[in-house]
C-alpha cells in the first residue's frame, strides 16, 4: 500500500471536475443571457418576496449537530476494533460491551430529556383524548335528544 | 507497480466514469418510465425508443437553459456548491469492486478502480462530506427555503451517517478487513452476509435511502413546503450537476450494498472458458451488475410505493430506534464471533482461510 494507489482516485475526480467544468463552459456557450431585476429576485412563488431569510433555528438542528459529534467519534473509534475482532475473542467483547454501555447510557439519557423530541410535547396520551372527544360526543348527541 | 499499472487502472477510471454517466441516464428514463408504468400511467416515450433517449433531451435542455446568480446569492460559493456536490459521488464509487481482476500477458487489471486497504473508511469520508455541497448551495443562495432545506438535510443526513457506520461494523467484524475487495473475497460463492446480517443488510440501505435523500425521507425537498430544498435557487447546467449527483449517490448505494452484503461479484456459477481465456471476470460483473440493478429496482420501487414521513418521525426512526437496534446487533454479532474463536460454536460462513 503506497500513495500511488490513491492516483486513480485522483484521475476519478479529475474527471469528474472536467465533466462539470466542461458542461459549464458549453452551458455558458449555448445558454442565452437575459437578466432582469425581477428574475434576479430569490424564489417565491411568484410574488415579490417580503421577508429575509429566517436568522433564528429550532435549536434542535443545533443539538443534533453536537450529539453527532460525539457519537460519531464513539463509532469511528470502533473500526479498529471491529478488525481485530476474531483475534481479541472474548475479550474484545468485554471490552467493547463495556464501552457500548458508555454509548447506550447518554443516549437513554438524552431520550428522556427530550433532546430528541421534535414535535411539541403532547399533553395528553391518546387515549385521554379519544376518551375526551367520546364524551363530548355523547353529551352533544344527549342535548339534541332532549 | 510501475507506470503501466497506474495508466491500466486510470483506464478503468475511464470506463467505469463512462459507465456511470450512461447507468444514470438508464436510470433517470426508467425512474420515470417505471414509475409511469406502477401508477398506470404511459410516462416519457417520445423521444427515441421506448422514450429512451428522454434523458438525452433533457440534458440539451438544461444545457440551452439561461443560468444566473439572484441578487442575494454569494456568487462564488453558488457557482462551485455544484460541483462540489458531484465531486465526492464520484469519488465514492471508486472502492467498489466490479468484478474479479484479470490479466492480459503478465499484467494485471483490477475490476476495481483502487483497491484501499481503508476502503470503508474512505466510503465513510465520501459520504460525510457530500452533505458540504448541499449545504453551500443552500446557504449561498440567501433565500429561505433553500436555507431551510440545507439546514434540513445536514441534521438528516449527519443523523443516517451514524446508523450507516454502525450497520458497517458487522460486516468488519465478521470479514476482519477494511478492503472491499477483502470483503467481496471472503462471502466466496454463495456466503453472502446478507443471511447472518440480515438486519444490518436491511439498515444500511435503509439510511443508504435517507443519505441520498430519496423518497420516503425525501423531507429536503419536500415540494409542498420547501419548493426543491437546497436547490430551490438553482436551475439550467448548475441543476443538472446536482441531478447526476443524485443519481450517482444511488449507484454508490447500490453497489456498497451489494459489496458489503450480497456477496459483490460471487454468484452461483463463476467458471468457464471460451477459447482458452477464463470467462470469470464475465460472470463476475454479471452477477455484480444483476444484483446492483436489483437494488436500483427496490430504489424506485421504495419512492413509487411510500408516502414521505414527517421530520419527527424521521428523526425518532433514525435516533430511537435504528441505533438502538444496531448497536444490539453489533453486540450480539461480536459475542457470536467470540463464541465461534473460543471453540463454544461451529465456524459457520467463516472468511477463506479459517
Amino acid at each position: 500500500m503506497q500513495l500511488g494507489d490513491y492516483l486513480p482516485i485522483a484521475v476519478m475526480g479529475l474527471l469528474a471536475l472536467i465533466f462539470g467544468g466542461a458542461s459549464y463552459v458549453l452551458s455558458g456557450l449555448l445558454a442565452p443571457r437575459k437578466p432582469t431585476p425581477e428574475k434576479l429576485q430569490p424564489y417565491e412563488c411568484g410574488i415579490v418576496p417580503e421577508y429575509e431569510p429566517p436568522q433564528r433555528f429550532p435549536v434542535q438542528f443545533y443539538l443534533i449537530a453536537v450529539i453527532f459529534i460525539a457519537f460519531d467519534i464513539e463509532v469511528i473509534f470502533m473500526y479498529p476494533w471491529a478488525v481485530r475482532m476474531r483475534d481479541l475473542g472474548m475479550f474484545g467483547f468485554a471490552l467493547m460491551g463495556s464501552f457500548m454501555v458508555m454509548l447506550i447510557v447518554p443516549l437513554i439519557y438524552i431520550i428522556r430529556e427530550g433532546v430528541l423530541d421534535w414535535a411539541p410535547r403532547r399533553r395528553h396520551s391518546r387515549d385521554e383524548l379519544i376518551a375526551r372527544y367520546r364524551a363530548e360526543h355523547e353529551a352533544a348527541a344527549r342535548e339534541e335528544a332532549a | 507497480m510501475d507506470w503501466v499499472d497506474y495508466l491500466i487502472r486510470s483506464v478503468v477510471a475511464v470506463v467505469v466514469f463512462a459507465a456511470i454517466l450512461g447507468t444514470c441516464t438508464l436510470l433517470v428514463w426508467f425512474e420515470r418510465r417505471g414509475a409511469a408504468w406502477m401508477q398506470v400511467r404511459v410516462g416519457p416515450n417520445k423521444a427515441g425508443p421506448f422514450g429512451l433517449l428522454q434523458t438525452v433531451a433533457d440534458a440539451v435542455k438544461l444545457l440551452t437553459k439561461e443560468v444566473f446568480v439572484p441578487d442575494s446569492a454569494d456568487p462564488l460559493v453558488y457557482r462551485i456548491a455544484p460541483l462540489l456536490s458531484l465531486l465526492p459521488a464520484f469519488l465514492a464509487l471508486t472502492i467498489v469492486p466490479f468484478g474479479p481482476g484479470f490479466h492480459i500477458g503478465d499484467r494485471y487489471v483490477p475490476m476495481q478502480i483502487a483497491d484501499l486497504n481503508i476502503g470503508i473508511l474512505w466510503l465513510l469520508c465520501m459520504s460525510s462530506i457530500a452533505v458540504y455541497g448541499y449545504i453551500l448551495a443552500g446557504w449561498s443562495s440567501g433565500s429561505k427555503y433553500p436555507l431551510l432545506g440545507a439546514v434540513r438535510q445536514s441534521a438528516q443526513v449527519i443523523s443516517y451517517e451514524l446508523v450507516m457506520s454502525l450497520a458497517i461494523i458487522p460486516v468488519v467484524i465478521w470479514a476482519g478487513t477494511l478492503s472491499t475487495s477483502g470483503i467481496v473475497e471472503a462471502q466466496s460463492r454463495y456466503h453472502w452476509y446478507v443471511v447472518p446480517l440480515i438486519v444490518p443488510a436491511i439498515a444500511f440501505f435503509v439510511s443508504g435511502i435517507a443519505e441520498t435523500n430519496r423518497p420516503p425521507f425525501d423531507l429536503v425537498e419536500a415540494e409542498s413546503e420547501l419548493v426543491a430544498g437546497a436547490i430551490t435557487e438553482y436551475g439550467g447546467v448548475r441543476f443538472m450537476m446536482f441531478f447526476l449527483a443524485e443519481y450517482t449517490n444511488i449507484i454508490t448505494i447500490s453497489a456498497i450494498t451489494t459489496t458489503l452484503f450480497l456477496g459483490g461479484w460471487n454468484g452461483p456459477i463463476l467458471f468457464g472458458t471460451i477459447a482458452g481465456w477464463s470467462v470469470v471476470p464475465l460472470w463476475g460483473l454479471f452477477w455484480f451488475l444483476l444484483k446492483t440493478g436489483v437494488l436500483l429496482f427496490v430504489f424506485i420501487w421504495v419512492r413509487v410505493s411510500l408516502p414521505r414521513l414527517r421530520y419527527d418521525q424521521l428523526m425518532t426512526f433514525g435516533w430511537k430506534i435504528m441505533i438502538g437496534v444496531n448497536v444490539a446487533v453489533v453486540l450480539a454479532v461480536s459475542f457470536v464471533i467470540a463464541l465461534m474463536e473460543q471453540g463454544a460454536l461451529p465456524m459457520f460462513w467463516a472468511p477463506p482461510g479459517r
